[in-house]
């Protein structure tokens, strides 16, 4: 009881902790990992309430689909600051 | 001047916040007890999971309006696509590694995408997760250089794209000649679900898929 009550604990605050620093943090490529470890957090605590159907489609689609949607979003960024005018 | 803006915004994220709260714990007590409705109904409902039996059966129309957003999302896509034309849609060149690893997975993860599909009928999964897992197949694909970028979708992909939705659709007509609208026939209810989650895992696999890689041209 303990055990899950600390593990419930930690992982809220490792939510709280990712959301605020994915929105705070200057640099975008770091906001998109701790987006993707928001999601995965997330996942987690969906599973912790009993919904494993939402786990499952919160890591497949949350996490890693929008993951990498926002990864290919910052190269397109980063190659165009690279060479501008291309 | 900014800080003071910047704690005003604070401030009223912070009210809105609160406010949110207080509606939250403000609410009436339900009235209708949902749960407790699908659980005895779920013998009618073709599958033993409330949640396939919910977004199959009971609320079938919601879900037949998210894949037409989903495909209506992936057109919007496809047509910002088309201006970006001209870029070379290439294969890249990645690393070995990473390329037999994605060829070792791919059916890997087919089998999983299937596996889901089926167990949705009495366990957690269905043609979403199922179609998540088939979509996550393709982008790593993409990734290691073995699957071209969608410049143009030829007529295959175009009909594997609409398939999902067409077969829904089929269904719900076929059901509202009979009776009601996805109101399906009890002796065939469990197949006919069954066939709308395949149609769907294959089409949303490609749907989530498509989002990136007709997005995605590969850069060196």
């Amino acid at each position: 009881m303990t055990l899950a009550l600390a593990f419930d604990l930690l992982l809220v605050a490792a939510l709280l902790w990712s959301a605020a620093r994915a929105l705070t943090i200057p640099d975008v490529f770091h906001a998109v990992v701790l987006f993707i470890v928001f999601g995965l957090l997330m996942a987690l605590a969906w599973a912790r309430l009993d919904a494993p159907d939402i786990a499952l489609a919160e890591a497949a689609i949350g996490a890693g689909l929008t993951g990498a949607l926002l990864l290919d979003a910052v190269g397109h960024l980063r190659a165009k600051r690279r060479e501008p005018g291309t | 001047m900014k800080r003071t803006l910047n704690a005003l915004i604070a401030l009223l994220c912070a009210g809105l916040a609160l406010a949110l709260g207080w509606a939250m714990l403000a609410l009436p007590e339900f009235t209708v007890r949902l749960p407790v409705d699908v659980a005895a109904n779920l013998d009618a409902s073709g599958v033993a999971h409330p949640v396939t039996a919910v977004l199959l059966n009971f609320r079938g129309y919601d879900t037949l309006l998210e894949v037409a957003v989903l495909l209506l999302a992936l057109l919007g896509v496809l047509a910002l696509s088309r201006v970006a034309d001209g870029h070379a849609h290439r294969p890249a060149s990645a690393h070995p590694v990473l390329q037999t690893l994605a060829r070792l997975l791919a059916p890997l993860m087919v089998l999983v995408a299937g596996y889901q599909l089926w167990v949705g009928a009495h366990a957690p999964g269905g043609a979403f997760q199922a179609g998540a897992v088939l979509a996550a197949a393709g982008v790593l694909l993409r990734l290691a250089g073995l699957l071209p970028g969608w410049a143009a979708p030829g007529r295959l992909l175009r009909g594997g794209l609409a398939l999902g939705l067409l077969v829904f659709l089929a269904v719900a007509v076929a059901a509202l000649l009979q009776g009601g609208l996805l109101q399906y026939p009890l002796d065939c209810v469990s197949g006919l679900i069954l066939l709308v989650e395949a149609g769907l895992t294959l089409s949303i696999g490609l749907t989530l898929a498509g989002l990136y890689l007709a997005s995605a041209e590969w850069r060196k």
